[in-house]
Parts: C-alpha cells; sequence; structure tokens
C-alpha cells in the first residue's frame, strides 16, 4: 500500500469517525444520566436525515436552512420521547425502561415506512461538499474536512455546555445520583430532558453527514449507524463524552482500515464492530475511558 | 386436594385429546392458507415462550432470537433439501461436498438445528451472560446481526444474500404444534422446578440471590442455551413451512415482534405467550387488508404498507407504559382458575335458586 493511498484511507475512516462520534455522544450523555441505552437514537438519526430530505427536496429550501431547521426539529422530537415514553417509566427496574426504548425504536422504523415509504430516496448533496480537494497526491471529497469540522465544533460546544454552564454542572450531578441532585433543588426532569434534545440533536447532525455521505435514505438507515455508534461509546468508555468521541473516531478508522488492508474480508465488514464489542465486554468492559463504578440499581 | 389433582389430569387428557381432533380435523380439511396460519402460530408460540423463559423468568434481556432461529432454519433447510433441489439453488459456487448429498429426515434435521443453535448461544453466553440486562441486550443483537452477516458471505454453505428456495415442505400442523407443546410442556416443568425458583430469584435480585447459593453464570447460561434450542427448532420449523428463507428474514425485525408478543402476553406467564402469539399471528392476518386499496363505498382506500406494524408497535408502547402486566402479568391457565370462574358464573346466573355455593377455597396462582 502506497503512502497516499493509506493516507486516502485514513480520510475515509475519520470522514466515517466523525459520524458515529456525534451519533455515540448522545448514547453515553444519556447512558450517564439515565443509565438506559436509548435503543432508539438509530431512528432519530434516521428522522433527521428525512426532515432534511424534506425541507431540502421538498419544499427546495436553501440548506442553511433546512439542515438546523432538521436539527432542530429532531431535538425537539427527542424531547417528546423521553418525556412520553421513558418518564412514566422513572423508578421502575432498568430493563422495562429498555424495552420502552426498543418498542420505541421498533415503532419509529415502522412510522418511518409508512409515512416516508420504504422506497430509498436519493439525498440532495450541497453541491460545495462534493468539491475534490487535492492534498498532496491524496484526494479528498470536500465532505471530509466538514464533516470533521462539524463534530469537532459540536463536540467543543458540548464539553463548553457540560463544564461551564449550569445545566451541564446539574447534567454532571445527575450522571452520579439523580435523587441527591433533585434534593438539592435542581429540576431533574427538565435537564433530563435537556440532555436528550443535545443528545438528539448531536444525532440529527450525524444524521445529516450520514445522508450527504451515502446520498441514499431509507427507513432503517438508523439501525447499524446507531448501533455501531454505541459500540464506538463502549469502546470509548460509556458515560464519557471524551471518550465516545475518541471511541467514535477510532471505530470509524479501524472499520475503513481493515478492508483496506484485507480487501478478502470486505463482506465481513459489518460484522467488525459487533466482534470488537464483544471482544470488548469481554477483556475491557469499562472501555478506553470508563472508570469503573460500582453498580446502581 | 387429591380429588382435584386426578380431576385436573382428566381434564388436561380431555382437553388435549380434543386439541389433537381439532389438529387432525384441521390439517384434513383446512385449505393452504389457513393451515399456513395455524402453523405460524405454533411458530411464534415458541418463539414467545423461549423468549420468556429467558427474558420473563430469567431477566436476561437477550435480543439474540432472530439468529439463532435463523441457525436453525438453515440447519434445517440444508439438511432436508434434496440433492437436486441444491444443485438448482448453488448456481453461483457449487456447495461444499459435505452437505451436498445429504438429505435426512425431518426430526434429526429439527434437532441438528436446535443443537447448533444451542452451541451457538454457548458462544455468546460466555462473555455476555457476565454482562447487566442491557449490555447483554446489544451484544446478542450484534450477536445475532454476526451471524446474518456470516449467512450472508458464506456463499457456498448457505447460498448467500440468493437464500435457499424449494425447501420440502415437512411441516403440518402435528410437527408445528407437537414442537409447541414440548416447548410449553419443557419450560413449564423447568420454571415450576428448584431450578426455576432460582431462576427466578436471579431475575429479582442478583446479589441476593447469589448469597442464596445460587449459581448465577450457570442458571443464567442453562436458561439461555435451552431457550435458544427451541428457538433453533423452531426456525427449521419456520424454514420447512415457508419453503424460502434468505438472511434478510432473520433480520432484528423478528426479535422486536417476539419481544412484543412476549410482553403483550404478560411475562412470567406462558398462557400468556401462547395466547398472545396466537392472536398476534391471526390478527396480522384479519388486519391484512389495510395494507392493499380497497373501497368504501365512493370512496378509495389506497393500501397503507407497514401499516400493522405501526399497529402493533404502538400497542407494544402502550402495553409497556400504561398496563405493564400484559394480559396475564405473572398468572397461568389452571382447571381450577377456570372451574371457579365458571362456578361464579353459574352462581350468578342460578344465584336466585339459592343452591349452596361451590367452595372456591383453592388459590387461583398455584397450578
Amino acid at each position: 500500500m502506497t503512502v497516499s493511498l493509506f493516507f486516502q484511507h485514513l480520510a475515509n475512516g475519520i470522514s466515517l469517525g466523525a459520524l458515529y462520534a456525534l451519533i455515540a455522544i448522545g448514547y453515553t450523555m444519556v447512558y450517564g444520566i439515565l443509565r438506559l441505552i436509548n435503543f432508539a437514537h438509530g431512528d432519530i438519526v434516521m428522522v433527521a436525515a428525512y426532515v432534511a430530505f424534506y425541507g431540502a427536496a421538498m419544499y427546495a429550501l436553501p440548506w442553511w436552512l433546512a439542515f438546523p431547521l432538521a436539527i432542530l426539529l429532531t431535538a425537539g422530537l427527542g424531547m417528546i420521547i423521553e418525556r412520553a415514553a421513558y418518564r412514566p417509566l422513572r423508578g421502575v427496574p432498568r430493563i422495562q425502561l429498555f424495552t420502552s426504548a426498543v418498542a420505541v425504536s421498533f415503532l419509529l422504523e415502522n412510522l418511518g415506512i409508512v409515512v416516508f415509504s420504504g422506497r430509498p430516496k436519493a439525498f440532495p448533496r450541497p453541491a460545495f461538499l462534493d468539491k475534490p480537494l487535492h492534498v498532496g497526491d491524496v484526494i479528498i471529497i470536500s465532505y471530509t474536512p466538514v464533516a470533521v469540522a462539524v463534530a469537532l465544533i459540536l463536540f467543543g460546544g458540548l464539553l463548553y455546555i457540560v463544564h461551564r454552564t449550569k445545566v451541564g454542572m446539574a447534567m454532571r450531578a445527575l450522571s452520579k445520583d439523580i435523587e441527591t441532585t433533585g434534593l438539592m433543588g435542581v429540576d431533574t426532569d427538565r435537564v433530563i430532558m435537556i440532555a436528550f434534545a443535545i443528545g438528539s440533536a448531536l444525532a440529527a447532525a450525524g444524521g445529516i453527514l450520514l445522508a450527504i455521505k451515502f446520498p441514499q435514505i431509507n427507513p432503517l438507515m438508523g439501525v447499524v449507524p446507531g448501533l455501531k455508534a454505541f459500540i464506538a461509546a463502549v469502546l470509548g468508555g460509556i458515560g464519557n463524552i471524551t471518550g465516545a468521541m475518541i471511541g467514535g473516531f477510532l471505530l470509524g478508522i479501524a472499520e475503513i482500515m481493515i478492508v483496506a488492508f484485507f480487501p478478502q474480508l470486505a463482506g465481513y465488514r459489518d460484522a467488525f464492530a459487533y466482534t470488537i464489542l464483544i471482544a470488548l465486554l469481554l477483556f475491557r468492559p469499562t472501555g478506553l475511558m470508563g472508570e469503573v463504578e460500582p453498580e446502581k440499581a | 386436594m387429591r380429588t382435584s389433582i386426578t380431576r385436573n389430569r382428566i381434564l388436561t387428557v380431555l382437553a388435549l385429546a380434543g386439541f389433537v381432533v381439532f389438529l387432525v380435523y384441521a390439517q384434513t380439511n383446512w385449505d393452504a392458507y389457513r393451515l399456513r396460519i395455524l402453523n405460524l402460530c405454533a411458530v411464534y408460540t415458541i418463539f414467545a415462550v423461549t423468549f420468556n423463559l429467558i427474558y420473563g423468568y430469567t431477566g436476561q434481556f437477550s435480543l439474540g432470537h432472530a439468529g439463532f432461529a435463523a441457525i436453525g432454519a438453515y440447519a434445517a433447510a440444508l439438511l432436508t433439501m434434496s440433492p437436486e433441489q441444491k444443485a438448482a439453488n448453488f448456481f453461483l459456487a457449487p456447495i461444499i461436498p459435505l452437505l451436498r448429498d445429504v438429505e435426512w429426515p425431518f426430526l434429526p434435521a429439527l434437532l441438528v438445528g436446535g443443537t447448533l443453535a444451542a452451541l451457538a448461544s454457548l458462544l455468546i453466553g460466555w462473555p455476555a451472560l457476565r454482562l447487566r440486562g442491557d449490555y447483554l441486550a446489544i451484544a446478542t443483537l450484534g450477536f445475532s446481526e454476526i451471524i446474518r452477516v456470516l449467512f450472508v458471505n458464506w456463499q457456498r454453505i448457505t447460498n448467500g444474500s440468493l437464500g435457499l428456495k424449494g425447501i420440502p415442505d415437512h411441516t403440518n400442523v402435528y410437527w408445528s404444534w407437537g414442537a409447541a407443546l414440548v416447548t410449553i410442556f419443557v419450560v413449564k416443568r423447568l420454571v415450576d422446578s428448584s431450578y426455576g425458583r432460582a431462576l427466578r430469584a436471579v431475575r429479582d435480585d442478583e446479589v441476593a440471590a447469589q448469597a442464596l447459593g445460587v449459581r448465577l453464570f450457570t442458571h443464567k447460561m442453562m436458561a439461555f442455551m435451552l431457550s435458544s434450542f427451541f428457538v433453533g427448532v423452531a426456525g427449521g420449523l419456520m424454514a420447512n413451512l415457508i419453503s424460502t428463507i434468505d438472511p434478510k428474514v432473520f433480520m432484528f425485525f423478528l426479535t422486536y415482534q417476539i419481544v412484543g408478543i412476549t410482553v403483550m402476553g404478560g411475562m412470567s406467564s406462558l398462557t400468556g405467550s401462547l395466547v398472545a402469539a396466537v392472536l398476534y399471528t391471526v390478527f396480522l392476518e384479519v388486519l391484512r387488508p389495510i395494507e392493499s386499496p380497497f373501497d368504501l363505498g365512493p370512496l378509495h382506500i389506497p393500501g397503507i404498507p407497514g401499516m400493522r406494524m405501526v399497529l402493533f408497535s404502538t400497542l407494544l408502547l402502550l402495553v409497556i407504559l400504561f398496563y405493564r402486566q400484559g394480559l396475564f402479568g405473572q398468572r397461568e391457565f389452571s382447571w381450577d382458575g377456570l372451574l371457579n370462574t365458571l362456578a361464579r358464573l353459574h352462581r350468578r346466573v342460578t344465584g336466585l335458586w339459592g343452591r349452596t355455593p361451590p367452595p372456591s377455597t383453592v388459590d387461583k396462582g398455584e397450578q
């Protein structure tokens, strides 16, 4: 493999990793607070892509209006899901909460099939993301740096919220102990809802980038990236936002590189992430940056 | 008490005999379409009962059903297909010599399918069953997807994404309901045994169960493997029923449906799983017209593909949110319960005559 080809693959892996990272953060935030794997997160990604599609293709909105609008609406959807399907189940065994998440995911996928139709749709790609850029010998499409920049900017914004604002402080407190945080005068339901909104907004950004990268959308498009992003979150140490970011990029690069170095494994590419997950759970369940914590009921 | 046990046995035997008569009648008189639904009812019953064993009784959220069913389905299909059928199927790449000329009877093929599924569950259970609930769910779901990816890629064993066509239609109502009844019987005996109590202890509080000397891992693994074995058998029944399979049949959607059926029937109620599986299969057929266009007087209503699943998943969510116990909760069907209910109805009807009411001291929760 030539050096330039290697960098070509690396760029490809990084742009895939940016997607995983954005989606993984939502998983990790919700898990950090509620100890819930928000199974519907991948389907939120899908909804965002469709909203952006309808905005840009059907109503002919310019992308700079359609995309933020989609992110905003998806954040709202995340809040609605939290309010309707998760909040009524506070205090019941966690497994019930997870069952509810599975049901929400199932519902969103089926609604997607009915409302958007099961047939894949071509996603309009803004022209400025389609330009080839020459960096030495390596040709990358202008989408790649934009995707990475979007991921890093949103990540920076999130770090600011979590570590420098009052809401962020409340989130960090909630992840330690919900009940006590409530007793300290924090409106826990509101903070949890904000966490869902932020997580869904990031997932929406990821979904739009996903739709641009593979310019085709269908109602089940979120499932596999969702699962993989979850694996990325586990890889980085679930509950740790920086870990999710790093895990996302690592997983994206690893997936591309495995196929680049072993082309005969190309068909097994989708199985690779799950194998990582199972190996991780066997040898290092806390992931790269996770801390061992006592079991929480 | 003894008389009531004898009476219940007699009633059970009578009910089973009645059911067999019904099956014979259906198998000889019903058309292929209704028979297929009846068979599917049995397959979904096995799926739901086994999911109930691992989730409802043991508290382990496994989302691997589709993968285990795929293993059983492919094993049974490949073992029962005739060499000519296989040659016709594998036109892209020849089938491996080991499987080329085998053509087994149905029963050993089903058993091999179940055994392979159980072995696969050992493989994934080993790392995954040490994990907490939702991690287990993701790990098993991932495993089930790995199986699907492998089956797409093992061109010379599974015929890849082309799938298998022309699988012999061995499955009839005797096979399917026979397997369903055996599954119910085995699972029922297990959950009523001391092992079953240990499983429930694991579900309710792992730490307490461990303190009482229950070996967590062994018990979880036993339930998991037993459940997977029957899922594999059900997969084989399904393959020899629908006669065409490909890896897409065994996507996560199948698992979600099984979760839904079980939750709606009631966790820790085998009666609930049975009733919900039958209701689900029948309603899915009854509601089939809403997905195809139809005319309502002067109105032309276009069909909405996928609408049935939207209704189903909405109902599932509502059950989880507002009626968490499902149809049966933890209750099981029992003759005592049924007779008490009948007696109560009878008393209400004939109450005016002042007859002595039959004793209703038997606890309904007991078998």
